[in-house]
């Protein structure tokens, strides 16, 4: 018989740290396998973050540059800059990339660096414990707000992709999500169509990964899954947000 | 046998989500330990399997190989 899935080659042999049914490992594996499919593996450097996602480069069989906290798109901006022929990519969580480097961000996005970020947002701070995030819904329960988010007192969710796409200098921008084997295969490609529109110097480009956080959720991991699709969707609808064109047809 | 799975039951975490997935309800829940003190899916041993590999692409831990005919 013949071996039709399994673990791809840039994906280390080591076992995830990560929850049971954590969204990240997903993530790690799309992208891993867009890597190999891509065959940029040699060719390709990446950016991990603070957060649950901190040692990425433990299972990552690539070159990788730890960021400090919020940084990966500054980071990213230097590294491409000074090896314009890698393909960089930056990893970020929701603490990382919408509260503490908003700025980096926001500006890398502005100038239009040709780099890719990968932005899992699971709407809490994962690693330290379940807090409120920028990206917690409204009427959502946090270890911070245990009443559930309230707009008066501690403002409204921020779509970080429909702002970074009013920007010039985005190229392509689309949220996805991991808590299906539908939307895994979604987006997988929407992470090969980013990687190729950096190849082919489009400009910025990121995809936002809904990703399921069930220990900080405080749910099962069948039930985080439904919420996705049920709720948190709701506030960040899935599908393309911005598509300039920019790269080669044959990213689709 | 069209197809058959492979299931790593150092690396799964029982976090089901493959037992869910599976259209034929090939895979269940076990009672045994592994070394991390998860009870390990295991997948029942029949003809079954169509090898549509959508417990391999949910699987977080990337624990299950798929091996399929042609």
């Amino acid at each position: 018989m013949k071996k039709v899935f399994s673990r791809p080659r840039s994906l280390k042999s080591t076992p995830f740290h990560y929850c049971a049914g954590c969204g990240h490992s997903i993530i790690h594996r799309v992208i891993c396998e867009v890597i190999d499919e891509l065959g940029i593996r040699g060719n390709t450097i990446g950016v991990p973050p603070a957060g649950c996602a901190v040692v990425a480069y433990n299972y990552f069989d690539v070159d990788m540059l730890e960021a400090p906290h919020g940084r990966g798109c500054a980071v990213a901006t230097g590294i491409k800059r000074t090896l314009p022929d890698r393909v960089v990519f930056s990893y970020q969580g929701d603490g990382d990339l919408a509260a503490i480097g908003t700025a980096e961000t926001f500006h890398a996005a502005n100038r239009g660096e040709n780099i890719t970020v990968l932005f899992i947002n699971n709407a809490v701070y994962g690693m330290t414990g379940g807090q409120m995030a920028p990206t917690t819904l409204l009427g959502q329960t946090s270890t911070t707000s245990p009443p559930g988010r309230n707009a008066i007192l501690d403002g409204h969710p921020i779509r970080m992709s429909e702002i970074l796409a009013n920007l010039e200098g985005t190229a392509y921008i689309e949220r996805v999500a991991v808590n299906s084997a539908q939307n895994i295969l979604r987006a997988k490609k929407a992470v090969k169509k980013a990687f190729q529109y950096q190849i082919d110097g489009a400009g910025f480009n990121m995809i936002e990964v809904l990703s399921q956080c069930p220990t900080n959720w405080k749910m099962n991991t069948v039930d985080a899954c439904r919420w996705v699709d049920e709720v948190m969707s709701k506030t960040f609808p899935i599908g393309v947000i911005k598509d300039t064109g920019k790269g080669r047809k044959d990213a689709d | 046998m069209k197809a058959r799975i492979v299931i790593d039951r150092e690396l799964c975490k029982e976090c089901h989500l493959c037992v869910q997935v599976c259209k034929k309800s090939l895979i269940r829940t076990t009672t045994e330990l592994n070394s991390k003190g998860y009870h390990p899916v295991a997948c029942m041993e029949n003809e079954d399997c169509t090898g549509c590999t959508l417990c391999a692409i949910s699987c977080p831990e990337v624990a299950i190989e798929v091996y399929r005919e042609r």
